[in-house]
């Protein structure tokens, strides 16, 4: 399905992360693909956040590497990568309930001027952003009440969609996505997903956090899954391994 | 909290009622059978978005109502001689709480403005009795308000303090010591450059200069919070501060730079009633702390950060000060003022509260509609 041998845009190699007594990632290597969607499987404490928020820059590493596209990268601090093109859906969303979709998309990265100033301290082309955020939201089809309340006022589901519509605007390599429909319904929660194959189709590499098997099936091109802080397999997810993935989570050998 | 869950079970519940209609063979009838409903929730959501529009102007409401009722007691109330005194006498108060409604907006709170004002009077008196110049007497004060208020911001984020409270109630009791230390005869200092004096008490057109300071605070703190990526900063920090870490913003010099903003007000403040006075005093400021917040709140600037604009500060500050001069016209005793203000306080708070729970309530009819 996807082309053979591309290069991975993001390795990790023997990732090792303590949380003082809890060795929280131990020896974890895996690869993510352009246009691939990777479910990153495993039981709640198998250490799954952790790795994702160690790739977005919000914990370090105490030892192993990340490469982007076969390059170390220091990725210190969540600006570091984002501006090395990795976005992050967390799984609270980290939206600001106080503004609007356009203005969620863009903190942080607001299209300012004049260029030398720092960055504080420059003057906002707000119409720029809401054009470009309007145009980011019609192409992904996300439907929303009203593009200029703020956040707090929609749904679980169209919140879920500015989320990961915000991810969609600027990612350049790699999206991660940390249980993405945990919180939403059946109709919602395809929205979320036909989102995912989106992002997949236009190129990016797709890192999916999920307990929803179905959704890993319906979706993954490859899995990995971790126990105890190990990775314990790596497999193409279909119907009839499923349950060879159940079991491998959960550590009981079929 | 416990709002919060319940609402977001019922959302999904909603939305798993939802699936399953969608999985039935012929979807659209049988949305039309379902008793839950769109015409229902869309009458609600325009009745709780009216609610929610009639709160967000309510605080402007309140004022012309107060305006009103009370121009019809007083017929002192409405004239220009009056109107001027409510303008000048709520300029400090205004200019203070411009800068408080900055610190609010990103969750926190500065205790420390009433004295750093006492403080700020001080250093400019003590200035004076060596050199007569208004630049060098106002600098000193602008500077004075902005250094501690850059202790404040500095202890604050870089001490890693939980709140900003106990940092700001310390430099509220610090700045006054301080301040009654250095003051010869620890009491009030005569004596204002006249440029000084102008700006605190002359008329321009009829109208107080101060007021024109309090524009000119406003106009600026306008441009920054609206216009300028650091206001946008702000809002996102009091928001939902550890997604203002996960997006790259610069948490830590966004709240260092806010309270030395508020600082530099308290500057201005000083100023402005210095040259009302024609004196410093350590006495200054007693309880401006409270005016600024209560203004703030009043106006209808969100407690919880996030939310809040030039305009609340603003409106907030006048209705203090209308509150105040009319109970004085009327000759309600000073005590019962207080008691007036901290009722309308408790009143604004739960006013905040009202908006929080309706807006749960649009996003619970919303969610049922889109599904």
């Amino acid at each position: 399905m996807n082309a053979p041998v591309a290069a991975p845009v993001l390795s990790v190699r023997n990732a090792e992360k303590r949380f003082g007594a809890v060795h929280a990632l131990k020896d974890v290597s895996f690869d993510a693909r352009r246009g691939e969607v990777l479910a990153l499987l495993g039981d709640n404490g198998a250490g799954k956040s952790t790795l994702v928020k160690c790739i977005a820059g919000v914990h370090a590493l105490d030892a192993g590497e990340i490469l982007l596209d076969g390059e170390a990268a220091a990725l210190h601090s969540p600006a570091a990568a984002r501006n090395a093109g990795i976005e992050t859906v967390y799984q609270d969303l980290a939206l600001f309930d106080n503004l609007t979709p356009a203005q969620n998309f863009y903190c942080g990265r607001e299209i300012s001027f004049p260029q030398w100033l720092p960055r504080g301290l420059r003057f906002m082309n707000s119409r720029a952003m809401d054009q470009e955020a309007a145009d980011v939201i019609d192409r992904l089809k996300v439907r929303l009440p009203k593009f200029d309340a703020p956040v707090a006022l929609m749904s679980g589901g169209q919140r879920q969609a500015i989320a990961v519509a915000r991810a969609t605007v600027f990612t350049r390599k790699l999206v991660m996505l940390d249980e993405p429909t945990a919180a939403l319904g059946l109709r919602e929660s395809h929205k979320v997903l036909d989102l995912i194959k989106q992002l997949r189709a236009e190129g990016n590499a797709v890192i999916l956090i999920t307990h929803n098997m179905e959704h890993v099936v319906e979706l993954a091109d490859r899995a990995v899954v971790l126990r105890q802080g190990r990775k314990v397999g790596e497999l193409k997810p279909d119907r009839s391994n499923r349950q060879e993935l159940v079991s491998m989570i959960v550590g009981a050998e079929a | 909290m416990a709002n919060d869950t319940r609402h977001k079970g019922r959302r999904s519940s909603a939305a798993l009622a939802a699936g399953a209609r969608s999985q039935s063979p012929s979807p659209q009838s049988d949305l039309q059978q379902d008793d839950n409903p769109r015409g229902h929730a869309s009458h609600g959501l325009s009745l709780v978005s009216w609610g929610l529009r009639l709160l967000n102007f309510g605080p402007l409401l309140v004022l012309v109502v107060l305006v009103a009722i009370i121009s019809l007691l007083t017929p002192y109330f409405l004239t220009p001689i009056n109107i001027g005194n409510i303008l000048a006498q709520t300029a400090v108060i205004a200019i203070v709480a411009l800068g408080q409604h900055l610190v609010i907006l990103t969750r926190g709170i500065d205790l420390s403005v009433g004295s750093n004002l006492a403080l700020a009077t001080v250093v400019g008196g003590l200035l004076f009795r060596v050199v007569d110049s208004a630049p060098l007497v106002m600098l000193a004060m602008l500077l004075t308000g902005t250094l501690v208020g850059a202790v404040n911001g500095a202890v604050y984020v870089f001490g890693r303090l939980p709140h900003p409270f106990i940092i700001t109630l310390a430099t509220l009791s610090i700045c006054r010591g301080l301040a009654l230390e250095i003051s010869p005869g620890h009491t009030t200092m005569r004596g204002m450059p006249d440029a000084i004096v102008t700006i605190g008490s002359a008329t321009t057109f009829g109208i107080p200069n101060s007021f024109f300071v309090v524009v000119l605070v406003a106009a600026g703190v306008l441009v920054m919070a609206k216009y300028m990526v650091w206001g946008r900063w702000t809002y996102a920090v009091g928001g939902h501060p550890e997604a203002a870490v996960e997006m790259g913003i610069p948490v830590k010099w966004v709240l260092l730079s806010t309270y030395m903003i508020s600082g530099f007000c308290v500057g201005i403040g000083a100023i402005v009633l210095a040259g009302r006075t024609a004196a410093s005093s350590p006495l200054y400021g007693n309880l401006l702390e409270l005016d600024t917040i209560a203004a703030v709140i009043i106006g209808g600037a969100s407690f919880l950060g996030g939310r809040g604009h030039v305009g609340h500060a603003l409106v907030g500050a006048v209705m203090i000060g209308v509150i105040r001069n009319a109970l004085n016209l009327l000759n309600v005793d000073v005590f019962f003022q207080m008691i007036a203000i901290g009722l309308v306080i408790v009143l604004a708070v739960e006013a905040d509260v009202l908006r929080n729970w309706l807006e749960a309530r649009v996003r619970t009819i919303q969610a049922a509609r889109t599904q």
